[in-house]
């Protein structure tokens, strides 16, 4: 979903790529999906609450309308061949997708274009975090409020 | 999240049984968006027709505005506060992890043989190399996924190489 999000707000120029990431990385604290937050976030620096009402409610419509239609067809849909092989397909492209937004966010925050203490710093809270997630299987808002302590503390 | 709404579903209020639950909760997550989201929308739906699935809706979602809304009020008169930036940083580095471990978590499911490989791989090349609109990826892979679908009923592959989901339906009709 980021991916297409991003594309649109900066061929609009609703956002610098820098914002850009900072909003990313708040929708992703928050609590909810990151693309609906995400969304909601955007509406308000553009257009205020109106904004984020609005596009909220169109980044859930689609799943809306969809679901409401699943209702009426849920036995055909949940035996349809087409649907299982189109899931085949569409599965691989959106992990494709996940790995293309972590590599847009990586270089949006621009700390990895030389070796320094900055990006050394960077390279450890991502290992790490990854383990801690990995391994311990830490809450999500844990690793955000330790991960940021880190970030006080070395990137001064 | 999930445990909650089925908790709060099933148990408290029985509104409905787990079996049905169960299913409801298959489709949403094989729908698009938040599976949160779409899980209240079903069980509105269900319960109350479509009002009741509008006012799921709102009542999913309304909470988490006011959050984001606050925090951007927040952020855009912070943020160019040296240590706010700072623990932006900080944050950044382990948001990306999160972000590769949601694709980790996924791989089960989705990469089962080489041509769903190839598909990662490949897509992932494109996104990088070219400045096309990801939804062309997206409708590449729903194509793709159904032309295997069709060269899977011509050729007669045996089960064992469907699926995950592939089985468990398999399952439901020897049963």
């Amino acid at each position: 979903m980021l991916p297409l999000i991003e594309q649109e707000v900066l061929l609009r120029h609703w956002m610098t790529i820098d914002e850009f990431t900072n909003m990313i990385t708040i929708s992703s604290m928050l609590p909810g999906s990151v693309g609906i937050n995400a969304a909601t976030f955007i509406g308000y620096q553009i257009a205020g609450i109106y904004g984020a009402l609005v596009a909220t409610f169109g980044m859930i419509l689609p799943s809306l309308l969809l679901i409401l239609l699943l209702e009426h067809f849920f036995k055909r849909f949940q035996e349809s061949q087409v649907i299982v092989a189109a899931f085949y397909g569409l599965r691989p492209v959106i992990i494709g997708l996940i790995f293309y937004s972590a590599i847009r966010f990586t270089t949006s925050l621009q700390l990895l274009t030389t070796i320094n203490w900055e990006s050394i710093c960077f390279l450890g809270i991502f290992l790490l975090t990854l383990i801690l997630l990995r391994k311990k299987k830490i809450h999500p808002i844990m690793i955000i409020c330790i991960s940021g302590i880190c970030g006080a503390v070395f990137f001064r | 999240m999930l445990a909650m709404i089925e908790y709060e579903v099933v148990e408290k209020y029985k509104w409905m049984k787990k079996q049905d639950m169960t299913d409801i909760l298959a489709i949403s997550q094989s729908v698009p968006g938040a599976v949160a989201i779409n899980l209240a929308i079903m069980i509105g739906y269900r319960l109350a027709g479509l009002l009741g699935a509008l006012i799921a809706l709102l009542g999913i979602v309304l909470p988490t505005i006011f959050i984001v809304i606050l925090m951007s009020v927040l952020f855009l008169s912070f943020h160019h506060h040296p240590i706010v930036n700072a623990i932006f940083k900080g944050i950044g580095a382990s948001v990306v992890a999160l972000i590769v471990y949601a694709g980790f978590a996924m791989r089960k499911t989705a990469i089962i043989d080489i041509p769903t490989l190839m598909l990662t791989i490949f897509s992932i090349l494109v996104l990088i190399f070219s400045s096309i609109n990801p939804i062309w990826v997206i409708l590449f892979g729903l194509i793709i996924g159904i032309l295997i679908g069709k060269l899977k009923i011509l050729s007669n592959i045996s089960e064992e190489e469907e699926s995950v989901e592939n089985m468990k339906q398999e399952k439901k009709h020897y049963l």
